[in-house]
């Protein structure tokens, strides 16, 4: 039985450093970041030992409590009683505690020795605990909570073969004895089991633990900066608009570099492959439709640099401290910020992040409006529009229009998010949001080597959805865009015949009233599968349609097709359209049922098409049709 | 029972005995240990039990004895507001904070 696999959970507040450790145990890339919440799912991994038997491990969302309170902390209650069907308690409980604040975890031991398996207290941020003077007698602890301890540092490595063998020997020693048969005693604690379990991890502290020679100051006085009532928000805001600015000025140059590139190897193709059918597919199809959405690798890089960066600052939390009053004058939770912050990136990670939300109503709010946020799939989008229509000048002498507008784009979304969850507790869930309590982490420096590689995955992300998305449907759409042929004698344009051209015509009234042209009609449904791909669309069909003549960008193309009303009804389309499929699916998972992504996807198309008829006819009466 | 809405609960405070503050009065600076956490019944507390209320705050360490200081305030309406608890730094709103009693050290009782 020397080989057997065994489980090993990894539980402890939020914050300690779990799914660091997670990672340098099993090489796995999953999220870290330094604010409470991050893991809302259990993952699993496996890590061989030195004497060749095979660990699977397990991340877990952090708590402070097996009695769990909101969905992710069920997640870790439920996986260390193991207590779902068809599943067991792990074989050995891992606790991870950040070393600098142990007070709370101390407590959390306790819980867990009630759970009767065998434990290793893993020490972690060790690096910081040495650098603050901390002493801490580890064997006497170790004695008192009846666990090994291992130091830690996760995010360095350090550590890792000592935990490992510690694991190990409790592993091997539960074979020896054959099935445990330590009772699981653990039940939901009284307010007066909680105090008691304080008073015995105060004891602990200070039989244990002297306090830190050097204690952290930095935290402190970077607070009275960035949590100052009036100087923060006025950073907070700066903050948001440098990022924004920055997607533009700084990618700049390198989309140049890539147009190029691509325009360049779509016209070598073109004069070394003979004319045809073979060429318009590799021309039209692959290299100006993908090309079009990898152009803005370097944006959503630039975007997420900046996320990345004040995740593992610790500025989320402080971010979500000094918006609360106004999310929760919308009637928002406390907690919701940081879900609807990660939806940026993508609406997805945003609706998984509000399993730490303890209460129903209030999550399902959250889980309506995080849409409404600007996804990193919509930057292509309104990057082509605002390039076409928008003139590349200064304003205020130092900002660019361009810029200012995408900044206007993503405000449109955070308020019409605000006001529809206002709107949402007005009419259907009076009464006020839950209580809210937060930890606020203590300022780590972002290790550099791990921001790139966090980039290097977003870029991965990227192309690997350019690859596995985007290009079949590329292909897709340049067959449908091509065939039929017209036929013999046919006057019009070619793609006016061909299967895109006559489902944009079918589907055409329908948009008309707001303002689109065929083209956009047909760009929209590609665009359902992965907003980004709408702008392929319209890169094939109008290569396709433009395939005589030789044109410049796509931006060109469209700059000359549309009015100025157009594409701001297109812009506007898209701050609301429900153009995902796979955010419905999530919905639909964790909501466990189709009324909510139904719900979702009626009132975003409704709100989307009443704002681009608005949009479009209020321009067009400033005579910019 | 009936339940006072928050509004009423705040105005309805018992106030407690010198030299001690109601967290949710609290102002910025003000320090000392909690001297006590119970969460009274007869308050709407947005629809949680006043028992959980008061598990909640003890799990994450609002507890007799330790030690607290209010380091932000919030500027609307100096809400929410940002404690230091023992060795750590927890955000909370006004509201969910009025059955924390803090015993206040002299300094700050003589402000
Ligand atoms: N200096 C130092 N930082 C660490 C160490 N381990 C983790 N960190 C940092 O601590 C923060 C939290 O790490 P995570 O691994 O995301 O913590 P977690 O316990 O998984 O958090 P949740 O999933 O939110 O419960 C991140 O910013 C890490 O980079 C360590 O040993 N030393
Ligand atoms: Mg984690």
């Amino acid at each position: 039985m020397s080989t057997a696999s065994a489980r090993i959970a990894l539980v402890g507040n939020p914050n300690s450093g779990k799914t660091a450790l997670f990672n340098a145990l099993t090489g796995g890339r999953q999220k870290v970041a330094n604010y409470a919440g991050v893991t809302v799912e259990k993952k699993e991994g496996m890590v061989t030992t030195p004497g060749g038997r095979t660990l699977s491990v397990i991340d877990l969302p952090g708590t402070y409590s097996l009695r769990a309170r909101s969905p992710d902390e069920e997640v870790t209650r439920d996986a260390v009683l193991g207590q779902l069907k068809g599943e067991t308690p792990p074989d050995v409980v891992v606790c991870v505690a950040d070393a600098t604040n142990l007070r709370l975890v101390l407590r959390l031991i306790l819980e867990l020795r009630q759970v009767g398996r065998p434990m290793v207290l893993a020490l972690n941020m060790f690096d910081i605990a040495q650098r603050q003077g901390l002493r801490i007698d580890l064997e006497g602890l170790a004695r008192d909570i009846g666990a090994p301890i291992v130091t830690t540092v996760a995010t360095r490595k350090r550590g890792i073969e000592d935990l490992v063998a510690q694991v190990e020997a409790k592993v091997e020693a539960l074979a020896a004895a054959g099935d445990l048969d330590v009772p699981n005693t653990w039940h939901e604690p009284s307010p007066a089991e909680i105090r008691r379990a304080h008073a015995e991890a105060q004891r602990l502290m200070k039989a244990h633990v002297r306090p830190a020679e050097r204690p952290d100051t930095m935290t402190g006085k970077i607070d009275a900066v960035l949590l100052h009532p009036v100087a923060g928000l006025a950073i907070l805001l700066a903050l948001l608009f440098v990022m924004f600015q920055a997607v533009f000025a700084w990618a700049g140059p390198l989309m140049d570099g890539i147009e190029g590139g691509i325009g360049a190897l779509g016209g070598l193709v073109a004069t070394v492959m003979p004319d045809g059918l073979l060429q318009s597919l590799i021309v039209d199809g692959l290299i100006a439709g993908v090309g079009s959405v990898l152009v803005f690798l370097p944006q959503i890089l630039i975007l997420f640099f900046f996320i990345i960066l004040l995740e593992d600052f610790g500025y989320m939390a402080r971010a979500a401290f000094l918006m609360d009053k106004i999310m929760g004058g919308a009637g928002l939770h406390g907690r919701a910020f940081i879900p609807l912050l990660s939806s940026f990136a993508c609406a997805i990670p945003g609706v998984m992040a509000t399993r730490v939300i303890d209460s129903k109503r209030d999550r399902l709010t959250t889980i309506m409006v995080a849409p409404l946020m600007t996804c990193s799939a919509r930057i292509p989008v309104y990057t082509l529009i605002i390039a076409a229509f928008i003139p590349n000048q200064t304003v205020w002498g130092f900002a660019s229009l361009q810029g200012v507008v995408m900044f206007g784009l993503y405000v449109a979304g955070i308020t019409s998010a605000l006001a529809i969850s206002f709107i949402a507790r007005r009419l259907f869930w009076r009464g006020q949001v839950e209580p809210f309590l937060m930890e606020l982490p203590t300022y780590k420096t972002p290790d550099p080597k791990s921001v790139l590689r966090n980039l290097w995955q977003r870029a991965e992300i990227f192309i690997n959805r350019a690859g596995r998305i985007i290009l079949p449907l590329m292909v897709l759409i340049w067959v449908l865009s091509t065939f039929p042929y017209p036929p013999e004698g046919a006057t019009g344009p070619a793609i006016d015949y061909s299967f895109a051209g006559r489902l944009g015509h079918l589907l055409h009234p329908l948009f008309a009233p707001i303002g689109f042209n065929w083209q956009m009609t047909v760009a929209l449904i590609p665009g359902m599968a992965a907003r980004e791909v709408a702008v392929g669309a319209l890169g094939t069909v109008y290569a396709v349609a433009n395939a005589e003549e030789q044109v410049g960008t796509l931006a060109g193309a469209l700059s000359a097709d549309w009015s100025l009303a157009m594409g701001l009804a297109f812009l506007t389309w898209y701050v609301f359209a429900p153009q995902c499929a796979p955010t419905l699916a999530v919905v639909k998972r964790e909501t466990n049922s189709w009324l909510w992504p139904t719900v979702m996807f009626a009132y975003m198309v409704t709100l989307a098409y009443l704002a681009a008829m608005g949009v479009y006819h209020g321009a067009v009466a400033l005579g910019w049709g | 029972m009936d339940h006072l809405t928050p509004a009423a609960a705040l105005a309805a405070d018992p106030q407690p005995a010198q030299g001690e503050v109601r967290l949710s009065q609290a102002r910025l600076r003000d320090r000392g240990v909690i001297g006590s956490v119970h969460v009274r019944p007869d308050v709407d507390h947005h629809g949680l039990s006043a028992e959980e209320l008061e598990r909640r705050l003890l799990e994450l360490g609002f507890v007799e004895g330790a030690a607290i200081e209010v380091i932000h305030e919030g500027a609307i309406g100096r809400d929410p507001i940002a404690v230091r608890l023992d060795d750590m730094r927890v955000a909370l709103r006004r509201h969910d904070a009025a059955d924390v009693v803090i015993r206040l050290d002299a300094r700050s009782a003589a402000r």
